[in-house]
Order: structure tokens, then sequence, then C-alpha cells
């Protein structure tokens, strides 16, 4: 992490003079005062200049892409690269042709990157954070495709009246699942097995 | 893709530095041994080997493009 010690007349003109100096904005940084200015006896003896402590705090976001842009070299793959910011999840989406292999089969490659990006950018900072990865609305698709699944399997059930057992999913997958079935009355959900093989079962109430 | 696996390592190491990659190619597949200090043995396999499994996950996609075989061993 870059930090900076500056000395001036007030605290504000140190901190206007680290700004300019790092090239960042205010919100980009943390400021630690280190010594308060004074005025001394009559402004000469003992008068002292302010001293403040800038860092620069890292953008995950850049953390993440410095993490991925050699993966994505290795991958054979030059995707453009989208982000965005919402509380505490950060997206990086992957825009372009031919960016199956980042996918994988049911997104088990795209799940497996997000899992070591999350990782590698959490171990340098103090407070967690989420990252996302996406491909051309990957995320979004297997949603929609997992809750038409879900629709079908719950007709299903009530059909045969025989519980319904899914594939192994992700918990974020499971969810969606859940979620898509929980307002129907005739219908229960629930997981069973253990991660990472754990399944939903669809069952009449 | 040697230096994938190191790239990836590193990443997740607390000791960089002592991150090592040693291939071993035989004719239909290609070995890559994983080294890392003791220490870090828990930062690349993880619970359950869930890192592990990530980690080659990510390599099996990078190798789809080659003939061999990429296998992934830590050591």
């Amino acid at each position: 992490m870059k930090t900076l010690e500056i000395t001036a007349k007030t605290v504000d003109e140190a901190v206007q003079t680290a700004l300019k100096e790092l090239q960042v904005d205010l919100e980009q940084v943390e400021v630690e005062v280190l010594e308060e200015p004074s005025k001394g006896f009559l402004g000469i003896i003992g008068s002292k200049m302010a001293k403040v402590k800038i860092t620069v705090k890292e953008d995950p976001l850049d953390m993440a892409k410095a993490f991925l842009q050699p993966i994505l070299d290795k991958l054979g793959v030059k995707p453009e690269i989208r982000t965005s910011k919402t509380d505490k999840y950060y997206h990086l989406s992957f825009h372009g042709s031919r960016l199956g292999i980042l996918i994988g089969h049911r997104g088990e490659t795209l799940d497996s990157l997000q899992y070591l990006c999350n990782l590698a950018v959490n171990k340098k900072l103090e407070n967690r954070v989420h990252i996302i990865l996406d491909v051309e609305n990957y995320r979004q698709r297997r949603e929609e495709t997992l809750i038409k699944l879900a629709r079908k399997l719950s007709d299903k059930a009530k059909r045969t009246g025989r519980k319904v057992v899914l594939e192994p999913m992700s918990p974020q997958e499971r969810r969606i699942i859940h979620t898509a079935l929980q307002n129907d009355p005739e219908i229960q959900t629930f997981s069973e097995g253990q991660e990472p093989y754990r399944k939903v079962v669809i069952s009449l109430k | 893709m040697r230096e994938l696996v190191e790239n990836i390592a590193r990443a997740l190491v607390d000791n960089p530095d002592e991150v090592k990659v040693n291939m071993v190619e035989g004719e239909k597949s290609m070995i890559l041994e994983l080294k890392v200090a003791p220490d870090d043995m828990g930062k690349v396999i993880g619970k359950q080997g869930r890192i592990a499994k990530s980690i080659r996950t990510v390599v099996k996609a990078a190798s789809s493009k080659e003939k061999k075989k990429v296998v992934v061993e830590i050591v």
C-alpha cells in the first residue's frame, strides 16, 4: 500500500498537497493526522506544522483485474471488462466472443475463477469484499434456466406425487430454486447431502 | 501452463517467494508439481480441497487447447 507523509501549515493544506502528489481523490485515501498545527507563543516560539499521513486505499476492482489478467492471457481470451459496484459487491463482467472457455461446464470455471479471485483480493484487504464475475450475462441466463427447471420439476412432483431430487448445485444456485418455489402452497423444498454435493429436493407438503 | 499455476499460487500464499512449480512432461500428460512453504499448504488446498479443486479447474480450462492432459499435484 502506498503511503505518504506531508507537512504543511494546516491539516487541510497538507492533505491537498498529498492528494496532488499521489494524483488521487479524497475518497481513495485514508487520512491520519500525526501532528496538529499550533501557532505557538506569539507565533514565533514553539509553532508547529501540521503533519498528516495519507494511505492510498487499493481498489478491489483493480486488484481483481491484476489477478485475472495473466489468467485471461493464458486462457487465450481478450475480453472487454466492465465493472460496477453496489455496496460490498464488486462486479466484473467479461464481454466478447468465444468466452465459453471462461464459463466451463455449468459455470464450473467461472465459479472457480471467482472463488480464487475473492481469496486473492481479500488476502490483501482489511475489510472483506465480494467479487462477482460474469460472462455475457451468463449468471442471469442461468438463473432464468433454473427457475424454468424448478417450475417444471415442481409440476412433475405434483403429477407423480413423488419427491424430485435435483443434481448437486452450488449454494447460490440452490437458493434460486428455493426462492422460485417458496410461494407454491403445495410444494416444499429443502437441501440434502454434504457440500459440494448438496442437492435440492422438491416434494409435496 | 507452469506460469499459470505459479501466478495463482503466489496470489494466495503468505510466502510467494517459496512457490515453486516443477513440470514433468510425459508423452500424453504433463504433471505440474506445486510446492509451497509448509505454512501455506492450507492456502493452496483449502477446506475439503476446495482451493486445489478450483486451481485444477482453471488449469484444465487453460489446457483444453493442448493435446496433453495436465495434472496439478501439490507436493
